[in-house]
């Protein structure tokens, strides 16, 4: 039982979701975009989190597409991730984001949800961290085209009135050889205790973390140290230790040295599924 | 602007019946199943979209009853235990003894049937990957998955 109330709005187009939008906060009300819900059910309930009107996104149809169009992946911020699972067209992203809660939770979760969301895993935006992709975004200042990269920090950088459409993938990207893996304390389902991907594009690995950092990231300098095949893959991997971007979580799930331990771990099957894979 | 209340008449279609009713907008479709409707076979459990025992059909799609709102529901056709009136999984789950306190079985069936239905050809992976959304506290993992397994052979 949720123990708040709020109001609920279901626009049909992009604009409509913008102009209710206004209104409410005009309106003093905190206001929230609404996607799969499935985080805002959970912390609604434990009273974590109390708006007063949600703007339910599913209906507003450019939210809806999944396709391959003119050279580029279109996937639309309410697309479930069990429609990415089940529809291959950019296998990696459809291999990490499986691993991603489990099927019945899948079936709710949209990818808008987990990009956007407070859960900082965030898991499905590895890939599209590798694959320099653009994000489509609406807010008041109408819509607007940005690389992932602009609006990924420690935390999304999205203005409160903004909220995903749609997210481009350049198709290119969908064939490169890839690899993803993920480690978790004991159940196959959980969060990571490390989740990385990777692929490889002419003929330099590009890495991208969760689960290591209470934030997902890609660095340059990482690959870098990574690509330097004039080292072995326990150095490399204990030189990235020293690059990461925040200290290593330590909670619950793993410890700060068993996380490292497994980061090392990861990092150099990757490395001999990568090497061996060219040799 | 119009909607601006806490809740709303709504119209649900449950088990192919028309149902109107009020709803807060806060109200998750499992409150409004069981206490407004009466469908007592969606279980609550975890409230927190974990377990899956309240699993119910949306489309045909399984969702967890507890993380959905009634207000989304709308527009869909809601399928609860109550609605399944194919008896080939619940007479299979009785054969290979799949039930044992019996309270994750309404969502384990569904969750099967869905399974069976939009996954004929589902291999041992997919099985596993389908029936993880559910916990079966006394731990009969096996026999349910044996019980797909079974029915999924006959239909081949």
């Amino acid at each position: 039982m949720i123990p708040i109330d709020f109001e609920y709005h279901r626009p049909k187009a992009i604009t409509d979701a913008i102009k209710i939008y206004q209104a409410l906060t005009a309106d003093n009300k905190d206001t929230v975009y609404y996607g799969g819900g499935t985080e805002l059910i959970s912390r609604s309930r434990l009273n974590e989190i109390t708006p007063q009107a949600i703007i339910d996104l599913k209906n507003i149809p450019e939210c809806n597409t999944f396709k391959r169009e003119a050279g580029q992946i279109v996937i639309g911020s309410t697309v479930s991730l069990t429609a990415i699972a089940d529809t291959p067209l950019f296998p990696l992203l459809s291999n990490v984001v499986r691993s991603i809660a489990f099927r019945t939770a899948r079936n709710k979760i949209t990818i808008g949800g987990n990009l956007a969301g407070d859960t900082f895993y965030r898991e499905a935006i590895l890939p599209l961290l590798l694959s320099d992709s653009k994000v489509v975004l609406a807010g008041g200042k109408g819509i607007r085209q940005v690389e992932i990269h602009e609006i990924v920090g420690k935390g999304m950088k999205l203005a409160k009135d903004e909220f995903i459409v749609q997210i481009l993938i350049n198709e290119k990207y969908t064939k490169y050889p890839y690899f993803n893996h993920k480690t978790t304390k004991q159940s196959k389902v959980n969060y990571p205790i490390v989740s990385l991907a990777s692929i490889k594009v002419d003929d330099r690995i590009r890495i991208a973390f969760s689960g290591v950092c209470p934030f997902p990231f890609r660095l340059r300098e990482i690959e870098d140290i990574m690509n330097n095949s004039a080292e072995s893959p326990g150095e490399r991997a204990r030189k990235v230790i020293d690059l990461l971007p925040s200290a290593i979580l330590n909670d619950m799930h793993a410890s700060r040295e068993y996380r490292e331990f497994v980061l090392k771990q990861s990092l150099c099957k990757l490395l001999e599924h990568v090497e061996r894979r060219v040799s | 602007m119009e909607n601006i209340e806490t809740g709303q008449l709504i119209k649900l279609t449950v088990n192919e019946q028309s149902k109107e009713i009020y709803v807060r907008n806060s109200e998750t479709l499992l409150h409004t199943l069981r206490e407004k409707l009466g469908l007592m076979g969606v279980k609550p459990g975890c409230y927190n979209g974990d377990c899956g025992s309240c699993t119910v059909l949306i489309d045909g799609i399984p969702i967890n009853a507890c993380h959905i709102l009634s207000v989304e529901a709308v527009g869909y056709q809601i399928m609860t235990i109550e609605g399944l009136k194919d008896q080939t999984i619940p007479e299979e789950f009785i054969k290979n003894w799949a039930i044992q306190c019996g309270y994750c079985t309404p969502g384990f069936i569904l969750n099967s049937y869905a399974l069976v239905q939009n996954n004929p050809d589902a291999d041992d992976a997919a099985i596993d990957e389908w029936l993880e959304s559910n916990i079966c506290r006394c731990t009969g993992y096996q026999e349910i998955k044996e019980s797909v397994k079974n029915i999924l052979n006959v239909k081949r």
